[in-house]
């Protein structure tokens, strides 16, 4: 009977936990982060179903985008993201998605993306400047965010060191997390929703 | 996870898979859209339709059908379009989606904070 799930050839489609009939309201948290940063185990640490990847092709080349000249390959754009969810309650998902931080990728932001809550900028210090394309282009976008640093082993940088090569506000929350713990990726989406409330509660949305 | 680049995909099959539609910014339906079933699938469907119809027995995202059938999520929205308007199926759409310049409502923002401190 074990190879009943060979019936549905769907990729990763097999005996995914259903949501409940009365779901209704989906939400949107991205994480963005360069390659191999991490994006994709902090999904798979909280999600409550294994990751799964899909595709988005570039539709309408050139419109609504501020900066065509950027794209290298006028053909097509495709970019690839691994997602997970969240019940939250009986009515409520939330949905995870891991976002590479590379060029392209921003100009399906709006496609893909708007109406996401907010951002989790995903950052290994050893390659901090893989973050500041990504925090440009979420404050670019008007996208509210906290940063993370995935920590891979003894930190060797403060916090304060990380925010100053950031070039970080102070506003703007800066985490230690270990994106393999589910308490700490937990950590980090509470972090987020914390400062989103706190934004909201104060009427504005962004710096 | 699955391995499926979609540069090995031929270009003819999406063409096919949406008899040559390509406009798939349809703004009512986002990467978190709800999709339930209202019929079960019909003889003579396109078998894209048909997979859609099975897996959305219960409320399924869009990102979802899109993972699960392989295809990229414009190419997805085509195909639920179809769906929608022949009424084989219903849309959920996300409270937040649409409001581009706005923070989500401080209630919803409780409602989400009560539910990650209880994973």
């Amino acid at each position: 009977m074990d190879s009943a799930s060979s019936e549905h050839p769907s990729a990763g489609g097999i005996s995914r936990v259903p949501l409940p009939e009365t779901a209704s309201d989906a939400l949107k948290i991205v994480i963005v982060g360069g390659f191999g940063v991490g994006k994709t185990t902090m999904v798979r640490s909280v999600s409550e179903i294994r990751p799964l990847s899909t595709e988005e092709i570039m539709t309408r080349a050139g419109v609504g985008i501020d900066e065509p000249g950027a794209v290298r390959d006028k053909t097509t754009t495709t970019v690839a993201f691994d997602f997970g969810r969240i019940t939250l309650n009986d009515r409520m998902i939330l949905y995870l998605f891991g976002a590479p931080g590379q060029e392209r990728f921003w100009f399906l932001w709006d496609q893909l993306f708007s109406g996401t809550l907010g951002a989790v900028v995903l950052v290994d210090t050893r390659r901090v400047e893989d973050s500041w394309y990504a925090i440009d282009r979420l404050e670019h976008h008007n996208m509210p965010f906290v940063v993370a640093r995935n920590n891979f082993g003894e930190p060797r940088h403060s916090l304060d060191q990380v925010r100053g090569a950031l070039s970080l506000s102070e506003h703007i929350p800066l985490i230690d997390c270990d994106a393999r713990q589910r308490e700490s990726s937990k950590a980090v989406l509470i972090a987020l929703v914390d400062h989103l409330y706190a934004l909201s509660t104060a009427g504005k949305r962004m710096p | 996870m699955t391995g499926r680049p979609l540069d090995r995909e031929t270009p003819d099959r999406l063409y096919t898979v949406t008899g040559g539609r390509s406009q798939a910014d349809d703004i009512d339906l986002d990467l978190v859209t709800l999709i339930v079933s209202e019929s079960d699938p019909t003889p003579g469907m396109q078998s894209e339709h048909v997979r859609m119809l099975d897996l959305c027995r219960t409320p399924v995202a869009v990102a979802e059908i899109s993972a699960d059938l392989a295809l990229p999520v414009s190419v997805v929205k085509i195909l639920l379009r179809d769906l929608i308007d022949m009424g084989r199926v219903t849309a959920r759409p996300p409270s937040s989606a649409p409001v581009h310049a706005e923070l989500p409502h401080p209630d919803v923002l409780k409602e989400v904070l009560v539910g990650l401190r209880k994973l």
